[in-house]
């Protein structure tokens, strides 16, 4: 038996070469998802194939590569799929999102503003914004055709009818390029407005369903609303108990079972970098009272 | 204070270490050996060589030791090595009619050329367990198998065609490339090569599920098991430069054709339709189910009504796959804290709307109540 | 006149990293309608190809891609030879079944609904359009708006298309139909995908 060998960045070349048409079409035709023949990846499905391919067919020897998840670096997926480019491609990887050239996410968008020599590349599990409003992906393709976006408009004003805010608090979806509408991934909808107007490429790849998406720089992003009830984008009532950032996205952080409550960055390395200019926040695990009603 | 959680990496490395620990389990008991997973788990490797669309035996001997005996996680790690494979072309159409049969049998006739070959098969065994194997058994060895006469098994369904009585198998169009679900995404509607290709890869169990429910009404089909044979058949293969055909070896394979209930119409006389499966090694419940499932399949394109789950193309062909079934059920185990916190501070908002709500009931609401 | 293999011009020289850096150099074309971008790579080229061209057939055209050559381009046997070779991708007689098409002359180049526009379900099934023009930084000016430029962009190009403008603005009524472009002189090449709108500045 020999024992197997592998390309740079793990995939061979015809498959790169496939992968590589798909994000040129995704950027010609911004929000649509490019159908794309999707590997068998050694990790499983779910757990990133979409970006991690989608990553390898653009990685080069020149590039600083840095992975989150849910905005961390140290989590223990981030670090499965660092290690397997670090070991299939040799890259240079990175945690600091200013010196990265690529950037793989999942779930989140960091807090450091994008710049144009950055590719943004986000996991993706369910790309179509309308599947679970409708199953069958021959009848959204053709809503998608159609621009024909009334259903999910009755999806959101039903969510106001009943509990008098639009329920959809990640994966909000959004408008790209007034065309198409796009799952933006499970982040929260915190992250959506970062979406628009951003100066760098943002890709989308999701394996098991096997579609690839873009936005292009410069493209208006739009979170789907109403003229009564805009968008919101959320906000935290805390500030980071590390670095005592006011404008994060904050983790909540259990710590004891009597109800305490801390909130810290769900960035990292923005928190770390926070921390490192002297920046100082509570530090403390102050009681967190849960609104309740009898 | 509140120190972040760090050193991921090293817990991924001892999960590693403890994982091939465990693997190896006791470790006064012998390992076990690739030959031996091949040869006494043999029905296990069939498996994960036709799930896992790769014809070695030993690699998948080393994917279900690797794997623990979890057969889906051996499946996928035949898919995962076979996905980096360099593609050298495509083989000729194997002819089963052609096959080297070790077993065969069909329930629609009493005999025909060739016979009915029952060969080495759980069907008539009674299924009580049996202690002399709970040492090292050293079976009798079998009775000296009578020469099948050769080329003296023409295929069941053949025999029916013959006489017009079932729908000819479809033959090779030039026009229409046979498609490659492995090197294009599946769209829909999606024709019948796609539709087999996805089947022959998809669960065992599921296709199981799927075929059984057909039988139990929903997308009922009548079906009669044609025939079954399992045995070995050669692989040929047209180099380029050659352009004639060399022949690669012989795979061993289970081929299931299902005989179903006739279509006909004021222009076609009716005859009998064909529900296929075929699988590596010896799979019989597999290509079984297949070729119930791929039959119920078939709906759209012999006028029927689609009703069933089983005959749902969509649903049926998005949800065979046990590595990408398998890798989305599990990833709900990978971190979601940041969408949790998204819908924990909007369900926060909407408990606090709702308790002022109900602080102050208006006059409105206490009259309804 | 017969070209044998060994005289047939070379392709790239490290295929993976030559292949990845050039597709890198057409993903930020693509991503910056208007920008002109720079390919590096370097392999041999059989003549009329441009270098860009070369490496841009090098980079993404397989035997999956049917690939659709222009009258200059197919009268030279070398350019098919050279093309069936190192890229496997089939030359193929129908516009409107390619891929990828490459125009030398871009005078006769022929109008988009000969090539493959895409379906209102699948729009990514189009034809991208590579054409080897005189120049990418003089000649006549067109102002570029669209996704991937902030406000608009002024690119002066020796293009040589007839109605270009007239075309892109056709184009851009089949959205999400449509023909993507990639213009190459030399070594230099510069996207117009079927969002940029592009039209000559007056004066």
């Amino acid at each position: 038996m020999n024992a197997p060998t592998y390309n740079f960045a793990y995939l061979d070349e015809q498959t790169k070469r496939m992968i590589r048409r798909a994000i040129l079409k995704a950027i010609a035709i911004p929000g649509y998802q490019v159908p794309f023949a999707s590997r068998e990846m050694p990790m499983p499905y779910g757990w990133g194939t979409g970006g991690v391919q989608v990553t390898a067919a653009i990685l080069g020897p020149d590039d600083r590569l840095k992975v989150i998840d849910q905005g961390s670096d140290d989590t223990t997926n981030a670090i499965s799929i660092r290690k397997f480019f670090q070991k299939t491609a040799g890259v240079a990887v990175t945690t600091s999102t200013v010196n990265a050239t690529v950037i793989q996410t999942r779930h989140r968008i960091h807090e450091a503003q994008l710049g144009a020599h950055q590719v943004l590349v986000y996991q993706v599990p369910i790309p179509e914004p309308l599947r679970f409003l409708e199953p069958r992906e021959t009848e959204t393709r053709r809503m998608h055709a159609l621009a024909e976006y009334g259903l999910i408009h009755v999806k959101l004003y039903e969510d106001i009818a009943r509990f008098g805010h639009i329920a959809t608090a990640y994966a909000y979806p959004v408008k790209v390029n007034a065309r198409y509408v796009m799952d933006p991934s499970p982040t929260p909808k915190f992250d959506n407005p970062k979406m628009d107007n951003c100066e760098a490429l943002q890709l989308f790849g999701a394996g098991r369903e096997k579609r690839i998406y873009a936005i292009p720089p410069y493209t208006t992003v739009q979170s789907l609303d109403f003229e009564d009830y805009p968008f919101e984008p959320y906000k935290h009532k805390a500030c980071c108990a590390l670095c005592n950032a006011a404008d994060s996205y904050l983790d909540e952080i259990v710590t004891d079972d009597k109800g305490s409550r801390m909130f810290v960055c769900s960035d990292t390395d923005y928190c770390e970098t926070r921390q490192a200019q002297g920046h100082r926040g509570s530090e403390n695990a102050s009681p967190f009272a849960e609104s309740r009603h009898a | 204070m509140y120190v972040a959680v760090k050193g991921g990496e090293r817990a991924i490395e001892n999960a590693h270490r403890l994982l091939a620990h465990e693997r190896r389990g006791d470790r006064s008991v012998p390992e076990v050996s690739l030959d031996q997973i091949s040869n006494q788990l043999s029905l296990a490797v069939d498996r994960v060589m036709t799930e896992g669309s790769l014809y070695d035996r030993e690699l998948a001997s080393l994917a279900i030791k690797q794997a623990r005996g979890d057969m889906i996680e051996a499946i996928f790690l035949l898919r995962a090595f076979r996905a980096t494979l360099p593609r050298f072309g495509s083989s000729e159409p194997i002819d089963t009619a052609q096959m080297q049969v070790r077993r065969r049998v069909s329930s629609t006739f009493k005999d025909m050329p060739g016979g009915q070959v029952l060969g080495a098969t759980f069907d008539y065994t009674h299924r009580l367990l049996d202690p002399a194997l709970m040492g090292e058994a050293s079976p009798e060895q079998p009775s000296v198998v009578a020469e099948a006469e050769p080329g003296v098994m023409p295929r069941v369904t053949d025999i029916l065609g013959r006489d017009g009585l079932i729908e000819p198998s479809p033959v090779e169009d030039p026009e229409h490339q046979v498609g490659d679900i492995t090197r294009d995404s599946l769209s829909f509607p999606a024709d019948r090569d796609l539709r087999l290709q996805n089947l022959a890869r998809g669960d065992e169990g599921y296709l199981l599920a799927l075929g059984y429910s057909t039988q139990r009404g929903y997308g009922r089909n009548h079906p009669f098991a044609g025939e079954i044979r399992v045995g070995e058949v050669s692989v040929e293969f047209v180099p380029e430069d050659l352009g004639f055909a060399v022949p690669l070896g012989s795979i061993t394979l289970t081929e299931c054709q299902m005989v179903n209930q006739f279509k006909g119409s004021d222009t076609e006389a009716p005859c009998f339709t064909r529900g296929y499966g075929l699988a590596f090694g010896q799979s019989e419940r597999k290509v079984m189910s297949m070729a119930l499932v791929d039959r119920a399949l078939r709906a759209r394109e012999l006028g029927e009504d689609v009703k069933a789950p089983a005959q749902d193309e969509e649903f049926v062909l998005s949800h065979s796959d046990n590595v990408q079934s398998t890798g989305f059920v599990e990833h709900l185990k990978l971190p979601h804290y940041v969408d949790f916190q998204s819908e924990l501070g909007l369900l926060r908002k909407l408990r606090k709307e709702f308790a002022e709500a109900n602080e102050a009931p208006t006059p409105m609401q206490e009259a309804a109540e | 006149m017969m070209t044998t293999i060994a005289e047939m011009p070379a392709g790239f020289a490290d295929k993976v990293i030559a292949a990845q850096s050039t597709f890198r150099t057409v993903m930020d074309a693509m991503a910056r309608p208007g920008s002109v971008q720079l390919i590096r790579a370097v392999s041999g080229v059989p003549a009329p190809m441009m270098r860009g061209a070369a490496a841009i057939a090098l980079t993404l055209f397989d035997q999956d891609t049917p690939v659709w050559l222009d009258e200059k381009l197919a009268t030279s046997g070398d350019v098919i030879k050279w093309i069936k070779f190192h890229t496997s991708a089939p030359v193929i007689a129908d516009a409107a079944g390619s891929s990828f098409a490459v125009i030398a002359d871009p005078t006769s180049l022929p109008e988009f609904d000969r090539f493959a526009l895409g379906s209102p379900e699948y729009p990514d099934r189009s034809t991208t359009i590579v054409i080897q023009v005189a120049s990418l930084s003089e000649g006549p000016a067109y102002r570029l708006s669209g996704p991937g430029i902030d406000g608009v962009t002024v690119l002066r190009a020796a293009i040589g298309v007839p109605d270009l403008a007239d075309r892109l603005a056709e184009n851009a009524c089949r959205f999400p139909r449509g023909i993507d472009l990639l213009l190459v002189s030399g070594e230099s090449i510069v996207a117009l995908p079927r969002t940029t709108q592009f039209v000559a500045q007056e004066g």
